[in-house]
């Protein structure tokens, strides 16, 4: 079941690679909130109670819900316009996408660890990758912080697999959650929002050499 | 005494936060550095002693607090004439000094942390607190700096902490769940190498960013750019001090294992190409400000390679750090008053500035040869050092290319101070030109003579301090 549920979520990397409308990459965020909600309530079974239902309420409440509301509202405030604007055409994300997975399913080959359930590594490291490719590769200021949401999720998997033995790293990782969200999107973003309506990229660039 | 100092710093900079009157405000900074200092002190006291489980002041650590120390005190001068030049209302000046007691105090505790984790979340706490004084003037172009340092910090963040994901892997199967640096050490050859090396990996490239290495260094250099000068100091001195205490750290665990020489690699790339960035910037850009910062990037590149290199290098890369800290913090304090003089950071606008302002641009004269480590100053000594471990390591082809680019870095950075000090600037008004007391710059002549007399004459506690931390990595 953890299987299914992680490949899924490999395979929304896929969809994020070629999605158009902002409103697509929320739903995504959503429906990875609830796949990482499964995942981690199938997995953490030997972390007390207590400990088990704030990582939850924080998977579900933080990432499904609270996150991608936020980001709605302010899409519709500022009122961006609701295309990616991509640098490389989705075909090519796709391929890059593909490759990304396909190098680290080979990558952990390599590895000779049993203690290691390999799954939660690819998964974990290649939406981590793909995060880092959707900042450099998308245009507007919002799609940077998706893309760093989707990071934040690929590490949140990669800590599930020690969760068991280390449940201190899991909340250390939802320490880090909340800390960059807030940080990232209620202060800076809202700010930017203000100053500049529809952030570009384009409108920072006067800091340079 | 840690948990003092703790619940003291948040005393002190809530009550920062919400006061408005001025004299307490004053009142409550002295309280800071009274604690600041008496815990430098009681370390210094008490060699090695471990409080809260989690707090460890060892050497590196000790050495670290008392350049924090000192540097913090001028720090607060100048920000607080900084505040009084802007006429800054209550709750700026609240805010501004709240979050450099936040930064302070986060710092010397992510140095004295034996415990991997909780160094992280003292990076995380300087992050948060170095956005508080980026932004400080509330206008667009410090909103970019502010925004492209939070984004790569919480990025660089997130990377420490894949970093320690994978560390905690490595031990899954050595069996040991305590991520505390003692056992780490101590466990070191139980690791399983290739999450060592993933985690290294990553880690490292997570606290590139504060030390302003190649990759991440970029955010720091705008960050120290925009920020108020006294806080952008603290940015390219104390703050870059964390990035190398952390790297150090995780260094000395790579260090007891087979892949140091693999370590060593990776960190030599870091270093030449962090040097290499910084002369082809220094030898183009006309932003002076902009001049100290990557000046600051050309030498933790250096200190990097003095780490790699062992032997001799890795007492040089040490010494070099706390003479750097001194010598560019008081470049940035001075560059306070040059902006006062001149209101541009542009070299064009500059110039003349033994005519307005004699006493600082004698500063900034012996800062120039500090920076570029000529003799007298101190960081030349540290620098020989480091090129003599490069030399008695057999890397000639580095140490060549190394001083190629350094010819480059004095190069660029001389024909721009030397523009400011001697050559007349032709857009300046001179009716309008602002008179500065001498007194000014008292602090900085302090920090630079400490740093000619450290490398010099080192009191003896100092040379056996740094001996005691460099047998972490040997």
């Amino acid at each position: 079941m953890t299987d299914i549920l992680l490949i899924a979520m490999a395979m929304t990397l896929l969809y994020l690679s070629i999605a158009n409308r902002l409103y697509t990459y929320l739903r995504i965020l959503v429906l990875q909130g609830f796949i990482i909600f499964g995942t981690t309530y199938l997995t953490l079974t030997e972390v007390n109670t207590l400990n088990l239902i704030l990582i939850l309420i924080e998977t579900i409440g933080f990432k499904a819900i609270a996150v991608p509301w936020f980001m709605n509202y302010i899409i519709k405030r500022n009122k961006i316009t609701r295309e990616a604007e991509p640098y490389l055409p989705n075909f090519i994300s796709l391929i890059i996408v593909t490759l990304i997975i396909v190098a680290t399913i080979i990558l952990s080959v390599s590895i000779n660890d049993h203690n290691l359930d390999k799954t939660y590594f690819v998964v974990a490291v290649s939406t981590l990758f793909t995060g880092l490719y959707l900042i450099v590769s998308r245009k507007k200021i919002i799609t940077h912080v998706i893309g760093y949401l989707v990071i934040e999720n690929g590490v949140f998997v990669l800590s599930l697999a020690v969760g068991n033995e280390m449940p201190m790293l899991v909340n250390l990782g939802i320490m880090l959650d909340i800390f960059a969200s807030v940080l990232i999107l209620g202060v800076f973003f809202n700010k930017i929002g203000d100053v500049i309506k529809d952030p570009d990229v384009d409108l920072l660039r006067n800091l340079k050499d | 005494m840690i948990s003092v100092f703790l619940i003291g710093t948040l005393l002190i900079s809530c009550g920062l936060f919400f006061n408005r009157s001025k004299v307490f405000n004053y009142l409550l900074i002295v309280a800071f550095i009274a604690l600041l200092l008496g815990m430098s002190i009681y370390g210094f006291l008490n060699p090695g002693f471990t409080q809260l489980r989690y707090f460890k002041v060892d050497s590196l650590g000790l050495l670290m607090l008392m350049a924090i120390g000192i540097v913090s005190i001028p720090a607060f001068y100048h920000g607080y004439r900084y505040i009084a030049t802007h006429n800054e209302t209550p709750h700026s000046r609240g805010l501004f000094f709240a979050a450099m007691v936040l930064l302070i105090s986060a710092c010397s505790m992510a140095y004295i942390s034996n415990h991997i984790a909780v160094t992280w979340i003292f990076v995380e706490i300087t992050t948060l607190s170095a956005s508080a004084l980026i932004y400080h003037h509330r206008n667009i172009r410090a909103l970019e700096g502010v925004w492209k340092y939070v984004f790569l910090c919480a990025i660089s963040i997130t990377f420490i902490y894949v970093g320690i994901l994978f560390l905690s892997l490595s031990f899954k199967q050595a069996g040991i769940n305590d991520l505390s640096f003692e056992v780490l050490y101590q466990h070191s050859d139980k690791l399983n190498p290739f999450w060592l090396k993933l985690s290294f990996l990553f880690i490292f490239t997570g606290f590139t960013a504060k030390l302003g290495l190649v990759p991440m260094y970029t955010a720091g250099i705008d960050a120290k750019d925009k920020a108020p000068s006294p806080a952008g100091a603290l940015l390219a001195s104390v703050l870059m001090n964390v990035g190398f205490v952390g790297i150090y750290r995780i260094y000395a665990v790579v260090a007891q294992t087979p892949i140091k020489a693999w370590a060593n690699t990776v960190i030599i790339i870091a270093a030449l190409l962090t040097i290499f960035v910084a002369a082809v910037y220094m030898t183009r850009i006309k932003n002076i400000k902009r001049l100290f910062a990557y000046s600051g990037i050309e030498h933790m590149g250096l200190v990097m390679l003095g780490l790699a290199t062992g032997g001799i290098g890795v007492y040089a890369a040490i010494l070099h750090i706390i003479l750097h800290t001194f010598a560019k913090s008081s470049l940035f304090f001075q560059y306070n008053s040059i902006y006062r003089i001149y209101q541009s950071k542009s070299v064009y606008d500059l110039g003349n500035y033994f005519k307005y302002y004699k006493a600082g641009a004698i500063v900034v004269l012996i800062g120039f040869f500090s920076a570029t480590a000529m003799p007298p100053s101190g960081l030349f000594v540290s620098e020989f050092l480091i090129f003599q471990s490069l030399f008695e390591s057999h890397h000639t082809a580095i140490l060549l290319f190394v001083l190629l680019l350094l010819t480059l870095i004095i190069f660029g950075f001389g024909t721009n101070v030397f523009k400011l000090l001697f050559l007349p600037s032709l857009t300046i008004d001179e009716e309008k030109v602002v008179k500065i007391s001498a007194r000014e710059s008292f602090s900085q002549y302090v920090l630079l003579a400490l740093s000619i007399y450290l490398a010099y004459n080192p009191p003896s506690f100092l040379v056996l301090l740094i001996q005691d931390a460099v047998k972490l990595v040997q």
